[in-house]
């Protein structure tokens, strides 16, 4: 496996250097660099069609970038001889629209993962299934198919899903906007005990009051570039950026606070 | 009197009406349906493989199976039989037994549909399934094999069910291999010997046709009525399909 | 002989006896459309007990080898005709019934089926027109579902050129036939068989074509198989 360069500080988990990446003529990534550290939550918030998912994708090789490369603690995921199924698995990931898989219980869609690609035997995995079900609050759901499960229960089981192969951090790629208000807040109540629990976790998320709540830093992102970063404070209260603001604003206009609590 | 002669005649007749039914039961049922055995398998088993090339492969292998398709469902089930049987004893001097024969031709036929309904149920399966997978470090044949052809198999009852009504119907043309002896093959021979017996003889021709259909009646509806079974057996809250005319 | 100086010097007689192929799929084809357009409507409007009669003969047709159809009507019934002092089919008018009859079996299905995808919001506006059913069913729902029955009746066609093989059965003079004793004559079996394949091929292939052509000529906006449903 590639080892990475210059990564001194140990409690640096996830380094992004200048991620490139084009859809037919669309540069929807111009040079995207970012840190992630150990028990950091950071949040991306942009315009939609501005490279969040994008990114998110491009991180753990769902998309594959044209140009620049990621760190997974010192191995290069980007690079050619590192085993991308061996990474990926460290590599939680929450998708928008869950992708649950459809023909499996509750359970399983957590314990699958474990089985196949952990190589843990299956009572062991069914047991860690289990726990992880009734961390998100849904061990009563257990035998549930998807189709049987209300949007705030799917992504709360997909949550389960990731976490369940104890992965380094987890990608979070707008998790609620698939689901209706009134469920919405479910999710975002598991999502906030996971930052506090010490999770490490991008989130890409419209969610501004869940922003302000858990996020160490919130990365604004516009037309494939980083315009800012700060803390929750410096980006709410004084944007450097007259951009940011307005976003801020609109979106607070848009979406309310929902889940600040 | 006559009613005497009456009775000679149907007791006669419903002789010569057992000698043609009963050699169906204990012969031709039993090979009709080892050849509709064999060939689904083999169409399973091929068809399967064409579709995941198609949608999972490289371009210059889609284009042979696009190509596999477009010859197998291009010639006649007949006319594959007769090059199978005839064809490859004849020119080649490869003598396949009648059964092997007739499963392979019907088989390598059935592939070409099999494969396009496999196709349809695997590209059915929603690609966030393949990305999820990927996403939790499996690897492609990992996800085809675990997520995506599961998912694909139950799709793919519905259709597959028509596809067996068509082949159990097919295996019909078998009869031209010679020494074959299956549930049309039967038929024929009752219907030579029926038409060289006086009196009664010809009439039967038409009931005993009839009888032979009426076995793959019962096969289609048995076959289809299994298939419905093993559909509810496997089915999940998300699955249900409706199922499509199709020939 | 090589393999294409043998199909060479072959080809005129599997090409006359194309014709005959060619003949018994048009004929097979047409009068399945009628019977089939009939069974359909008769399935879909008509009094229970007709439709469901015309569901028995669906259901028979469609569950049975074209084979013993053929045979029925070729070597079964000429003892009944007979007792009712009428002469036997010939070989001919005995194929183009065996495929008539079940092609408008499968036919009815895939018109049934579109008959019905139609909603029924455009029968009660035909109505609401003033429109007898009959008209409805003439001017606004048969020209729907004609188009939606478009792509199955594209693989009726080819279904019924391939077949039309059957008439082997009934000793014509097709192109299936013909291959079988030509090589029966010459003892080149698979040389005259793949001939007669590859001109199937030819034809199935150059059908598809027009026919995907014709799909694409007749297409209305939110009107085909693909819109419907799902």
């Amino acid at each position: 496996m590639a080892t990475g360069t210059g990564t001194s500080q140990s409690d640096v988990i996830l380094r992004v250097e200048d991620l490139h990446k084009k859809y037919g003529k669309d540069e929807v990534l111009k040079g995207v660099s970012l840190e992630l550290r150990r028990g950091e939550t950071k949040v991306v918030i942009g315009p939609s069609g501005t490279g969040k998912s994008t990114l998110l994708r491009c991180i753990n090789q769902l998309s594959v970038p044209d140009k620049g490369r990621v760190w997974l603690e010192d191995v290069e995921i980007t690079h050619a001889r590192t085993n991308i199924n061996h990474a990926r698995a460290q590599i939680g990931f929450v998708f928008q629209d869950f992708n649950l898989f459809a023909h499996l219980p509750a359970l399983d869609n957590v314990a699958l993962g474990l089985v196949k690609v952990k190589k843990m035997p299956k009572k062991e995995a069914v047991v860690r299934a289990r726990e992880e079900l009734a961390r998100v609050g849904l061990a009563e759901k257990a035998d549930s198919y998807p189709a049987e499960l209300s949007g705030g229960q799917k992504q709360r089981v997909s949550i389960a899903r990731a976490l369940a192969m104890d992965p380094k951090l987890i990608l979070f790629d707008e998790p609620t906007s698939a689901l209706d208000p009134e469920l919405i807040g479910e999710v975002l109540e598991v999502m906030i005990q996971l930052a506090r629990g010490g999770m490490t976790m991008i989130v890409v998320s419209h969610e501004m009051g869940f922003a302000r709540a858990v996020a160490d830093r919130i990365i604004f992102m516009e037309g494939g570039v980083i315009l800012e970063e700060g803390t929750p404070a410096e980006l709410f209260t004084c944007p450097r950026c007259e951009r940011t603001g307005q976003f801020l604003r609109k979106i607070t206009e848009l979406y309310g606070e929902t889940s600040g609590r | 009197m006559d009613c005497v002669r009456c009775k000679g005649v149907a007791i006669s007749a419903a002789k010569l009406l057992w000698q043609s039914v009963g050699p169906l039961f204990t012969r031709g049922l039993p090979v009709t349906l080892e050849i509709t055995v064999l060939l689904l398998l083999l169409g399973l088993a091929l068809g399967t493989a064409l579709a995941l090339v198609q949608v999972y492969g490289r371009r210059p292998l889609r284009y042979v199976c696009v190509a596999y398709e477009q010859v197998f469902r291009g010639i006649p089930p007949l006319v594959t039989i007769l090059i199978f049987w005839n064809g490859l004893s004849q020119s080649f001097h490869i003598f396949l037994p009648g059964v092997v024969a007739a499963a392979l031709a019907l088989g390598l036929r059935s592939a070409a549909y099999q494969s396009q309904i496999f196709r349809g149920a695997i590209q059915a399966v929603p690609p966030g399934q393949m990305m999820a997978a990927r996403a939790l470090g499996m690897g492609k044949l990992q996800a085809i094999r675990h997520v995506i052809l599961p998912q694909a198999f139950r799709l793919a009852i519905p259709p597959w069910s028509n596809e067996y009504s068509g082949v159990v119907k097919d295996t019909a043309f078998a009869c031209v291999i010679g020494g074959l002896i299956e549930l049309t093959r039967l038929g024929m021979t009752s219907l030579t010997r029926l038409s060289m017996t006086h009196g009664i003889g010809s009439q039967l021709i038409l009931p005993v046709l009839i009888i032979v259909g009426l076995f793959y009646l019962a096969l289609t509806y048995g076959g289809n009525a299994l298939l419905a079974l093993l559909e509810r057996r496997l089915r999940i809250p998300g699955f249900e399909m409706k199922g499509k005319v199709e020939r | 002989m090589s393999y294409f100086e043998f199909v060479g010097m072959i080809m005129p007689r599997l090409l006359r006896a194309t014709v005959v192929t060619l003949e018994l799929t048009a004929i097979g084809i047409g009068s399945g459309f009628v019977l089939g357009l009939l069974l359909a409507l008769t399935r879909v409007y008509a009094h229970r007990v007709v439709s469901g009669i015309a569901n028995v003969y669906i259901q028979f047709f469609r569950a049975t080898p074209l084979v013993i159809q053929a045979l029925i009507i070729y070597f079964g019934l000429p003892p009944y005709l007979a007792a009712m002092g009428l002469k036997p089919l010939s070989p001919f008018a005995a194929g183009c019934v065996a495929l008539g009859l079940n092609s408008a079996a499968y036919q009815a299905e895939y018109l049934r089926g579109a008959i019905q995808a139609i909603s029924s919001g455009q029968m009660l506006a035909a109505r609401s027109m003033g429109m007898t059913k009959a008209q409805a069913v003439r001017s606004v729902i048969l020209p729907q579902a004609l188009r939606i029955v478009l792509p199955s009746w594209s693989n009726e066609l080819i279904y019924t050129l391939l077949y039309s093989s059957v008439v082997y059965f009934v000793t014509l003079d097709d192109l299936t036939f013909v291959s079988m004793k030509i090589a029966a004559k010459y003892g080149r079996a698979f040389d005259s068989y793949s001939a007669a394949a590859l001109i199937y091929l030819a034809i199935v292939v150059l059908l598809s074509r027009v026919l995907a052509y014709v799909e694409a000529r007749v297409r209305i906006p939110g009107l085909s198989v693909d819109d419907r449903a799902r």
